[in-house]
């Protein structure tokens, strides 16, 4: 059967794609930044997971004001890089798991998740940072990934609680999955920032710090900040945290901290990025 | 449940809910057509032409003639899409955050290096503290 066997917590700012496309990670300004995902990347090569599930959300990219899917699960075999209007970031394009994806739509639907499926979708900087953050430059990604959509742009995304509850679906649903697979989820976004109007570039470490910490001190009671809690502290694009607790609720209980890397400023924003590791399976 | 718009009280900030939403559409998929090179070329080429073929306000097609980055927010903008309009002009998010929040870019830049907008009388309208009330 397959098993989720990681957790990794990224943000997904696009300057940091831009700075790897463009050769700039060892300036003054990028290289603290990057020098903190090294190990990160060296976890994941040695991890070398069958398939990762990429929950993160679209910038008005694959879709636009015309279909707001809340949640939704790529199931196509291929995806490609999305032209999000300044052409496409020169990355390879990103091999789906078909097989695995439409069990999880199968199972997520029938456990009460009403997920939108696509069969044909391009993805953006939301996905493809990520990847680049842990897996650095190859020539092609090193395993399969399945994009699992979240509405953040238009209020009001899903609560942090329902994004916990469809991570612990995503986990029965893995579960149920015949292959052997071994599996990464990724929760990407957040974490403080504020792109838009005149408190564009709000930050606040604290909130940050202790939201990090409570990922493995006590993730339940994270879910219960509001919308309205996260636009305030940690401003209006920091609710796209709630993209973390899919992350979390596909993990064990007791899941554990191996490395965490926090990082101000990364353009507007605060960047952060934390593994996770579930217990040896049972 | 409630729909209590209780985000109302937080200063310089535009939550894109219902109402923008209703009031930007025509605005954020004029932007939205910018992820096409092609439409790129012909937005840059004649601006105003462009802009013909999409149904916007009077106020919604001068803030995007004018660069009104603030502007646009105010008339149902998502930053999301109007971030386009800056990339064709070769701008980046913090060029516009800076110009957003009215001060330099240099000033802007400086701010973020020193670990970005204290949120320390930045929480609520009218709050005093380390953070200016932009109503």
């Amino acid at each position: 059967m397959a098993e989720i066997v990681a957790g990794i917590a990224c943000s997904h700012v696009p300057a940091i794609g831009v700075a790897m496309d463009r050769g700039m990670t060892g300036t003054p300004y990028w290289d603290p930044l990057f020098k903190g995902y090294a190990p990160a990347r060296e976890w994941l090569a040695k991890l070398a997971p069958d398939v990762a599930i990429v929950v993160y959300n679209d910038h008005a990219s694959a879709f636009s004001l015309e279909i707001i899917p809340t949640f939704l699960i790529g199931v196509a075999a291929e995806f490609p890089i999305a032209d999000e209007g300044f052409g496409p970031r020169p990355v390879p394009v990103v091999r789906g798991h078909p097989a695995l994806a439409w069990h999880l739509a199968e199972s997520l639907i029938l456990d009460e998740f009403d997920m939108t499926i696509a069969n044909a979708m391009p993805v953006d900087h939301g996905l493809t940072v990520p990847l680049s953050i842990t897996c650095g430059q190859p020539p092609a990604w090193p395993f399969p990934v399945i994009p699992l959509c979240v509405n953040v742009v238009q209020y009001p995304p899903p609560t942090g609680a329902r994004c916990f509850k469809l991570g612990q679906a995503i986990r029965r649903a893995v579960a149920t999955f015949e292959e052997p697979l071994r599996v990464v989820i990724y929760g990407t976004g957040g974490m403080s920032h504020q792109l838009q109007g005149e408190r564009a570039g709000l930050i606040n470490r604290g909130f940050d710090t202790a939201f990090l910490d409570g990922m493995t001190r006590d993730p339940q009671s994270l879910t219960k900040i509001t919308h309205t809690e996260y636009m305030r502290e940690a401003g209006s694009e920091g609710v796209e945290m709630v993209m973390w607790h899919v992350m979390r609720g596909a993990l064990d209980e007791q899941a554990v901290e191996v490395y965490r890397h926090y990082h101000v400023p990364a353009s507007n924003t605060a960047a952060g990025l934390m593994i996770l590791e579930n217990g040896v399976s049972t | 449940m409630s729909t209590a718009r209780d985000y109302d009280s937080i200063p310089g900030t535009y939550v894109y809910d219902s109402r923008r939403g209703r009031e930007g559409y025509a605005l954020n998929m004029f932007c939205m057509s910018l992820n096409s090179a092609a439409n790129r070329a012909r937005f840059k080429q004649n601006e105003s032409a462009y802009l013909d073929g999409f149904p916007l306000s009077a106020d919604q097609r001068q803030a995007v003639l004018q660069r009104d980055w603030l502007g646009m927010l105010k008339v149902g903008g998502n930053i999301y899409y109007t971030i386009k309009i800056a990339f064709c002009d070769g701008l980046t998010f913090q060029d516009v955050a800076g110009m957003m929040s009215g001060v330099t870019k240099e000033a802007y830049a400086q701010m973020m290096l020193a670990g970005g907008r204290n949120p320390d009388g930045n929480r609520h309208k009218g709050e005093v503290g380390k953070g200016e009330d932009h109503g």
